[in-house]
């Protein structure tokens, strides 16, 4: 059986370049970047170059790319380490209600050590209002971070615009996590005037066990691991080489191919959009109609549960997603439904798609044809479409 | 390793008795849609053997299949029978399921206790009992992590 990979947010496949950029730090140039001796020469050359390729895909120099052991560990960096580096000037952060749990977590973990936190509301379609971000500032605001696009509804958030009101009005750095829509869209850190940005490079193509951080020339944070003088300080451990040289790679990749990525994934997103909301009774789609990154869909269907669904389709080659409780690992269904005005009943039947360069029209034609019999099943045992049908026949 | 075992896949699959008793002598009917899952259980009784069993779930797939293996195992027993078989014996009689599953999704047997308090309900003139809403998780998925 073919197997359709729609959930490329959970993982992609490494492109062949990135693994070739990595073969060579395994066995054959295994020395520490760090040694003064020879072993050390060609991983250090190796890790300047996969520096340059990151700075260029962010238009940032050099000196300011971290990397790290995650996206994750990126967001927590700029939270934390803004946080500890600054909580004499003041102990307030600013969030939107549809961050990553890298994000939240972290601030709420901060909030156990005296951090306050506000979290900034979105619309129904997960736009957050500048407006909003400038009334949540405070004297003590030392940190606002935003996503660049959530990772479960791909709305784009208008981070040039928050990044200007927030340095405008207020002496608070602004970082944002673009985590998922890194690779995919712009993020240019000039361009978003941004003080600090979070990356994945297992997201476009890379390995997993890197991240990027991206942390403007002057701006100061403590960093969470302490140690060498590894990534300027800012990030001690022996650098993961392997890693590193093909997360570079991919960046140059995500550098040149980012208008053909567009080009490849919109025509597949349209059809797979079409195709349910056309193909199936009470079906919505969840995110900005327009303003949404090329490669994330996300729908609800109602009277079902996610997890169900995610199984039937998983029977028939295609994995997916899902937002509901039962998928959550903690069973609650997804904050960011919820923070969009989804009814947590209706979460449940929430479908998640994320797209990638291994998908294909004929892949979306192949899901859009198939969906509607899986969900006639479901909803056929469902006690809630029970009711509703009874409802309506009356 | 997948998450769940061979034969939860079989009944999530090919859920055996799956539908509605019209006019069904017990119904009982849990869950709770903010958590995901909605268990609906009908029985029909006679000489106080549950001659048929019907279900339908809204749910993750250990709901599903747990509403199957309890119909399977409940049918043609007497009711005091059918009392015994516990959620932890249909877990059981699945080859188990994942440990976050455990509290959630396995209330097949409850629900099945439930039809039967309704057929009794019913037969005392005090039924019919109607849905029971169970309570939601409410704990801080923070505080769930740390603890975890």
């Amino acid at each position: 059986m073919k197997i359709i990979n729609f959930d490329h947010f959970a993982a992609t496949k490494m492109r062949q370049e990135v693994k070739d950029a990595m073969e060579p730090y395994f066995i054959g140039e295994y020395g520490n970047p760090q040694s003064i001796h020879t072993l050390g020469d060609e991983p250090r050359e190796q890790l300047d170059k996969a520096r340059l390729q990151a700075a260029e895909l962010l238009n940032a120099a050099t000196i300011e790319v971290i990397f790290t052991g995650s996206g994750s560990e990126a967001n927590n960096l700029a939270i934390k380490g803004t946080a500890f580096a600054r909580m004499d000037k003041g102990r307030h952060i600013i969030v939107s209600k549809i961050e990553h749990f890298s994000v939240l977590n972290s601030v709420k973990s901060l909030a156990k050590l005296g951090f306050e936190f506000s979290e900034v509301p979105v619309d129904k379609y997960g736009s957050v209002d500048p407006q909003d971000v400038k009334n949540a500032l405070r004297k003590d605001t030392i940190l606002v971070s935003i996503t660049q696009a959530s990772n479960e509804i791909g709305t784009i958030q208008d981070i040039k615009e928050i990044s200007k009101i927030v340095h405008e009005n207020s002496a608070a750095y602004m970082h944002t996590d673009a985590n998922t829509s890194c690779g995919f869209i712009e993020t240019d850190v000039k361009e978003l005037g941004v003080d600090m940005l979070s990356a994945a490079p297992h997201r476009f193509y890379g390995p997993k066990g890197v991240g990027l951080f991206y942390l403007k020339k002057g701006i100061r944070i403590m960093p969470l691991i302490d140690g060498g003088i590894q990534e300027f300080g800012r990030r001690a451990g022996t650098e993961n080489v392997p890693a590193i040289a093909g997360a570079g790679v991919a960046c140059s990749l995500a550098k040149k191919e980012l208008k053909d990525r567009t080009a490849h994934l919109l025509p597949i997103q349209k059809t797979i959009t079409d195709g349910v909301l056309g193909g199936l009774d009470e079906v919505y789609l969840n995110g900005h109609p327009e303003k949404r990154l090329p490669n994330n869909l996300n729908f609800v269907v109602k009277y079902i549960e996610g997890e169900s669904m995610l199984m039937w389709l998983n029977n028939i080659g295609i994995m997916v997603a899902s937002g509901s409780a039962c998928t959550s690992k903690i069973l609650k269904s997804s904050h960011v439904l919820n923070a969009i005005g989804v009814d947590p009943a209706l979460a449940q039947g929430s479908l998640l798609i994320s797209l990638g360069e291994d998908n294909t029209l004929e892949d979306a034609e192949y899901f859009v044809k198939e969906l509607p019999a899986v969900v006639k099943k479901l909803r056929e045992m469902s006690p809630l479409y029970e009711e509703v049908m009874k409802r309506n026949k009356k | 390793m997948p998450v769940y075992s061979e034969k939860v896949m079989d009944h999530f699959q090919n859920p055996r008795n799956v539908g509605e008793i019209e006019n069904a002598d017990g119904v009982g009917e849990l869950g709770n849609p903010t958590c995901g899952d909605i268990m609906k259980i009908y029985i029909k009784v006679k000489d106080d053997k549950i001659e048929d069993v019907k279900f339908k779930t809204f749910g993750c797939g250990a709901a599903i299949a747990t509403s199957s293996m309890v119909t399977e195992l409940v049918k043609g027993k007497t009711l005091e029978e059918a009392e015994k078989v516990s959620n932890g014996v249909v877990a059981e009689a699945l080859d188990g399921l994942p440990p976050v599953k455990m509290h959630c999704s396995n209330l097949a047997a409850d629900a099945l206790h439930l039809a039967i308090e309704d057929f009794r309900a019913r037969k005392a003139g005090k039924g019919p009992i109607g849905r029971v809403e169970t309570p939601e998780h409410d704990e801080d998925e923070h505080d769930l992590l740390e603890h975890a």
